[in-house]
């Protein structure tokens, strides 16, 4: 039987560090036209709709950038937590809170105008998705309960109080009983950039500007040195003086607060008011985008783009020809497989064992023969 | 009588996906790999099945297809973690949003359609006593299925050399390897007897539970399956009782709702994500305890040196 066999590299090679989302992002493209040939579509005309022509003119830019902008903001948090490794993969939960304790300003007092709306909006914002992210903390550190799975069990939940909110008590008096919020006064609408050219807003901004800030702290200051330390080597962080239990809550509400920024932006600047589904699940995206983005928040940056660009084309493939906008999922699926497939490459050689190793294979039959 | 008779059957009911796709994935634990895609490779049983059954009008076809397809689907973490030693959170997270997006695409044109259901076992004579008559000879083939596997695995882990042998190579693989066993072909087959498990688990949803095709039928199950093997202290006869105890909140929220009771629908649906918090939260609080019952080697890649 033909196998793989891994050898360990002596160091990590930097041409594959460099080099791997690059090589996941071809295979990704080759799996993704075996795809659409089995669908019956010709390859290079369903990547034309998927990939080029969602991008083509600038308004299009402009809705490119409002979907990268949570996946940016939720990439990045959720890198220092992967760097530390803590799994928070409950950012999807942490995003609905932050958009839900935003929008309570507006829905709660919709008299109440002027410019320190939104800012107090988005400190809510950020204050609801920490506060819910350090829930698994506090469950982590103190009862020594799996995060992976609390996190994500906060998930469903947030997403039925959000339900219960927008049908129940949230629900617009004067929506002839539609299960959404009244719509935003001005004052708590994120503004758009370029409202000339396009719809994206401020979202995107704080995406670049989160980006920037979390690159110097994981690359210019002690608490990223500590976060990279207790991440690699925990029982070295301990000597050094770092508390894992701090540490976690550090990670988880850092991470919280950055989703909740993304979902009160999305929700004062694309939606305008709450809905039963604010997220077509950019929480669990951003994890494939913080991979993507080798959990460095420049990389993030660019690997938020290039997902954003994938529910775009699932979209324009679901219009254009007719295929489920669940491709855009399926693609999302596989970059992630690909990229930590390439990911083995940097620290390991991996070489084929088969049929043609003979020195293997004959050395015991000659035993036998005897 | 006939209430309480037709509750406990809805109780297995919802019981027999969780206990099948926990039961597998206590076996690929114990073998020291942590596979969190459950989810997925539920919800593409759940698709295959439908998708086999309604094609071909049998749902034993659906059932065999079910299995199928969670294996195969497997073979892809097992490929990715075990031949390519990557870090099994996020391989197996990826098959999760892999499988969730794949099924959706899938099942575009099953959504509404008329499944064919498995039916109920019927012994004649048997299944007419009153009272445990239908509890013990009328329920569909996959609940006698995952009874027989619990047992079977239960027998397989603690009685047989072979079990003892995967049990060593959850605790540590590096002395397994040392003593010549075959670290990595044992884990390859225990994660595909758990995706083929996953994958039943998913048939059972979709031809028996509901006999339909609705995207992401699962609602989680796959997760609090996995939290159901943390529960149990990777202990077969435990993940039993963590299923049926499960399946009663899941069955008891959905009569609450049904009878009206003067609280949020929203909220009595959240009750077995909740009770999944509080039951881990209750179970890990003694560290020692936890780490003494844990596979040691549970989610470390494992590369063979020569």
């Amino acid at each position: 039987m033909m196998r793989l066999e891994l050898v360990k590299r002596p160091q990590r090679s930097m041409l594959f560090s460099a080099l791997s989302p690059f090589i996941a992002f071809v295979l990704t493209m080759i799996a993704g036209a075996i795809l659409f040939a089995l669908l019956g579509v010709n390859p290079l005309k369903a990547f034309q709709i998927y990939f080029i022509e969602p991008v083509s003119q600038v308004w299009q830019l402009h809705e490119l950038a409002i979907k990268a902008a949570p996946l940016i903001l939720i990439g990045v948090g959720l890198s220092v937590c992967y760097r530390a490794n803590i799994w928070n993969i409950g950012a999807e939960g942490q995003f609905i809170l932050g958009g839900i304790v935003g929008s309570s300003i507006p829905v709660l007092f919709p008299q109440f105008e002027g410019p320190l709306v939104l800012p107090l909006m988005l400190l809510f914002g950020m204050i609801g998705g920490a506060a819910y992210a350090a829930i698994p903390a506090l469950l982590k550190t103190r009862f020594n309960t799996n995060e992976i799975l609390t996190s994500l069990m906060l998930v469903y939940v947030a997403q039925l109080f959000l339900d219960w909110l927008v049908r129940g008590p949230w629900r617009d008096p004067k929506g002839f009983n539609f299960p959404q919020t009244i719509q935003f006064n001005d004052s708590a609408i994120l503004p758009e950039l370029m409202p000339a050219s396009g719809r994206a807003n401020w979202g995107f901004v704080f995406a670049l500007v989160a980006a920037v800030l979390v690159w110097i702290l994981m690359s210019r200051m002690l608490k990223g040195f500590e976060v990279r330390v207790l991440g690699s080597s925990p029982r070295a962080g301990r000597f050094a003086g770092f508390g894992i239990n701090r540490m976690v809550f550090f990670a988880f509400m850092l991470s919280g607060a950055l989703a909740g920024l993304a979902g009160i932006s999305e929700v004062s600047g694309a939606i305008g008011q709450l809905q039963p589904v604010i997220s077509p699940g950019y929480g669990f995206a951003a994890i494939i985008v913080a991979f993507l983005g080798r959990l460095n928040p420049l990389g993030i940056v660019a690997a938020g783009l290039v997902l954003a660009l994938t529910y775009l084309g699932g979209e324009a493939v679901q219009s254009a020809l007719g295929i489920s906008d669940k491709v855009a999922r399926v693609f999302q699926g596989m970059l992630l497989f690909f990229v930590l497939g390439c990911d083995t490459l940097i620290h390991y050689r991996i070489r084929l064992i088969g049929f043609a190793a003979p020195k293997l294979e004959s050395a015991p039959k000659l035993e036998e023969a005897r | 009588m006939d209430i309480t008779v037709n509750i406990l059957l809805t109780i297995a009911t919802a019981a027999t996906p969780l206990l099948l796709a926990a039961i597998g994935e206590l076996v690929v634990e114990r073998s020291g790999v942590l596979n969190l895609g459950v989810e997925g490779m539920m919800i593409m049983g759940a698709v295959g099945g439908f998708g086999a059954g309604y094609l071909t009008g049998s749902p034993w076809i659906g059932l065999l297809a079910a299995i199928a397809l969670g294996a195969v689907f497997s073979l892809l973490f097992a490929v990715m973690t075990l031949s390519l030693a990557t870090n099994q959170v996020a391989t197996g997270l990826s098959l999760t949003l892999l499988g969730l997006g794949l099924s959706g695409m899938m099942g575009t044109s099953f959504v509404g359609q008329p499944g064919a259901r498995l039916p109920n076992l019927d012994i004649p004579g048997l299944t007419a006593i009153p009272v445990i008559g239908r509890l013990l000879f009328g329920q569909d083939p996959i609940f006698y299925i995952s009874i027989a596997l619990t047992a079977a695995v239960m027998w397989f882990l603690f009685k047989t050399r072979t079990g003892l042998t995967l049990r060593s190579i959850g605790d540590s693989h590096t002395s397994a390897h040392a003593l010549g066993i075959q670290v990595i072909r044992y884990r390859y087959l225990a994660v595909i007897f758990g995706g083929a498990c996953a994958g039943l688990a998913g048939g059972h949803l979709s031809l028996v539970y509901t006999p339909q095709w609705v995207e992401n039928m699962t609602a989680g199950r796959g997760w609090i399956a996995l939290a159901l093997v943390v529960f149990a202290s990777w202990r077969p006869w435990r993940v039993l009782a963590g299923a049926y105890i499960f399946g009663a909140v899941w069955i008891g929220q959905l009569h609450a709702q049904a009878f009206g009771i003067p609280v949020p629908s929203q909220l009595l649906s959240s009750l077995p994500y909740l009770a999944t918090i509080v039951v881990l939260v209750l179970i890990s609080r003694n560290k020692r305890l936890t780490m003494m019952n844990t596979p040691a080697s549970l989610g470390q890649p494992f590369v063979p040196d020569r």
